[in-house]
């Protein structure tokens, strides 16, 4: 894939956002008023942290589906945490939610590298170890508002600069991942272990290491997503985020990752992922039954898969035109 | 997601499969939920729990799936029948869906009513409402009325809108309406009982009403998300969440003003009648019959209209006056 086939992807993809709010706009204005948009924004702010986290590991031709329980299991603990602490400092709270994520990222790498189990697997079943392990540490029980601290639930929502918290750590990790990826060998390793990854053995690159590498990133975004959804929401219990996963790698796959690995960027899983942000948040403003809801939303996800699927097909080419003449 | 389900599904059934029968004397009386994890459902296993100590001679026996679908409960019926219980007390996610499987334990011999969420007559002996529809559908609106009393836009955020009970309420509601003048229902939204979504929902309801003065919200996941919604959009006093929520879910949201008051029947007492009937009818002591009355313990009986269904009591208001003596019970 060269650098302008990026482009154009990206380029395509927002055109689609553009005319998607174009078009919302023209049935409920106030949709784009700055304000609204800065909403949309960090309502997307999640998903995005987390398809950033999955577009590396799908690069490594692997699969997270683990994020969401991860996120739930994370921000369970560290809202029961609170309960049990309540002056325990925001900063730490970060710190061993993004360390307990990357513990849980570590799991899902070490099986598919040491073990060498499909990461679709693997995932699944770090899956529902995680949510199972919510109800054994909540016994079913709910963490509510008044039960948790007013600095822990405020964090996400204090402002700077007109934007929450929530927003400016989205921001950061985007920039982040735009280094991670464009300027270290780590990056350009994910890319290399997805596009071919024998080459990559020859390159002296680790594959299953660097695929571990990939799950701690993404577990550790869960990890930090987790404390963020649980004080943004203000409740925790066993089912948050639940199916969110799928959310997660749909942004991804919109965004032109290539589920086969090797293909992605930085750009197209920010642009997937707010796609999806903005059809979430413009359904209910725009009045339509429950049931279309749905279907709308899901024909969002395929038409946008489609046109990337058509868009990025390479055409056969003809190197023996002789010999096709001959037959 | 749905694989995870089936597999959590599955395990939760092995756990009940293992559970291993009791002393061979004891009846066993299963009390099957929308989902498990969810604060009122575990507040009725409290209530059951109570019922069956009463008692003496039950086990009860507490299970559901892990998220509000008509296929995890099919699941879990159908172990429920392998392992030969003598009651199922359900409350359920689909009116329809569930009246196979609930046909099936009863031509087994199982006793099966259904509490809380009601199935379809011809899948359950007898049905508990934990209040009478018209009651709930009526004090909803008129919680919201009572602290509007110039009148405004009032909205609806309901659970899925598959939801048995929670579209009885807002139908009811709809019949009443016209009792309140100057209130006007300016749309019914839903949030399937998801955290995130009932935020967004409620959040689009403020933007698409700028007027709103209230969010009636029959459903505890949907209350409490639109209480959250309404803090953050810095509208708590502006617009008033009310509904139908847990004192200890809801705390937060009274003190914070996004919420004056609710209302909620108490829902150990729910568990507890429904053990109470589940036990007399299999023990035969009662027989579920249009016109029926038939005990249970310190609630006293129930009557059963000609559909076989009965209100339990009348729903009961939280506000700042009383929520810090009931927010550490459920």
């Amino acid at each position: 894939m060269t650098w302008s086939g990026w482009k154009s992807r990206e380029v395509i993809l927002a055109g689609a956002i553009v005319l998607l709010v174009g078009m919302i706009a023209s049935r409920f204005p106030a949709f784009i008023a700055p304000s609204n948009l800065a909403n949309v924004f960090n309502d997307t702010s999640p998903l995005i942290i987390l398809a950033l986290g999955q577009m590396v590991v799908i690069v490594t031709r692997c699969i997270d589906l683990s994020v969401a329980a991860n996120l739930a299991l994370t921000g369970m603990a560290v809202a029961m945490l609170n309960t049990a602490m309540p002056d325990l400092p925001v900063p730490f709270i970060l710190a061993i939610a993004i360390g307990l994520g990357s513990l849980m990222g570590l799991l899902n790498g070490l099986l598919v590298w040491k073990l060498s189990i499909p990461p679709i697997v693997v995932t699944l079943g770090t899956m529902t170890i995680y949510r199972g392990v919510i109800f054994l540490i909540s016994g079913g029980e709910w963490i509510n508002a008044h039960e948790m601290s007013d600095s822990f639930k405020s964090f996400p929502r204090e402002t700077i600069l007109e934007l929450p918290v929530l927003s400016w750590i989205a921001i950061l990790v985007v920039l982040a991942f735009v280094v991670l990826v464009g300027r270290t060998a780590l990056g350009r390793a994910f890319f290399a272990v997805g596009g071919n990854p024998h080459a990559a053995v020859y390159t002296g690159i680790n594959v299953g290491q660097t695929q571990c590498a990939a799950y701690v990133i993404s577990g550790a975004l869960a990890g930090l997503t987790g404390y963020l959804w649980v004080a943004r929401y203000a409740v925790a219990y066993v089912d948050i985020a639940g199916g969110f996963e799928l959310e997660v790698v749909a942004a991804c796959v919109i965004g032109g990752i290539s589920i086969a690995g090797g293909i992605g960027s930085v750009g197209g899983a920010l642009l997937g992922a707010l796609f999806l942000g903005i059809v979430k948040n413009a359904l209910p403003v725009i009045n339509i039954s429950p049931f279309w809801q749905l279907a709308i939303s899901g024909s969002a996800i395929i038409i946008a898969v489609a046109f990337n699927a058509t868009s990025s097909r390479s055409k056969g080419r003809v190197i023996l035109k002789k010999a096709e003449h001959a037959t | 997601m749905k694989l995870f389900k089936s597999l959590l599904t599955a395990t939760a059934v092995a756990a009940v499969c293992l559970a291993g029968p009791a002393q061979a004397e004891d009846k066993r009386i299963a009390l099957v939920v929308k989902a498990l994890g969810i604060g009122f459902f575990e507040a009725a296993a409290k209530g059951a729990e109570e019922a069956a100590k009463e008692l003496g001679d039950v086990e009860i026996i507490y299970t559901g799936p892990t998220d509000t679908t008509a296929e995890g409960q099919i699941e879990v019926i159908n172990a429920l029948i392998a392992q030969k219980v003598d009651a199922i007390a359900i409350s359920a996610n689909d009116q329809d869906a569930l009246v196979p499987a609930l046909k099936k334990a009863m031509d087994r011999g199982i006793t099966v009513i259904s509490w809380d969420s009601g199935v379809a007559p011809e899948g359950r002996q007898l049905h508990l409402n934990p209040s009478s529809n018209e009651l709930i559908g009526n004090m909803i609106i008129k919680l919201a009325a009572d602290n509007l009393p110039d009148g405004g836009d009032v909205a609806v955020l309901s659970a899925s809108a598959t939801a048995t009970n929670q579209n009885i309420w807002i139908e009811e509601m709809n019949k009443v309406k016209d009792n309140y003048p100057g209130i006007n229902v300016v749309a019914t939204v839903y949030g399937d009982d998801l955290a995130d979504k009932s935020y967004r929902e409620a959040q689009g309801l403020m933007q698409t009403y700028p007027d709103l003065k209230a969010i009636i919200a029959p459903t505890s996941v949907g209350i409490v998300a639109a209480a959250q919604a309404v803090s953050d959009a810095e509208k708590a006093g502006q617009i008033n969440v009310t509904g139908l929520g847990l004192p200890s879910e809801m705390a937060g949201h009274i003190d914070s003003g996004a919420s004056k008051s609710f209302a909620i029947w108490n829902p150990i007492d729910l568990g507890y009648s429904a053990t109470m009937l589940a036990y007399n009818l299999a023990t035969d002591k009662a027989e579920a019959k249009p016109g029926g009355e038939i005990p249970m313990g310190r609630m006293g009986s129930l009557t059963l209209n000609d559909k076989n269904e009965g209100a339990m009591a009348d729903p009961f208001t939280y506000d700042s006056s009383n929520i810090n003596d009931f927010k550490d019970i459920f």
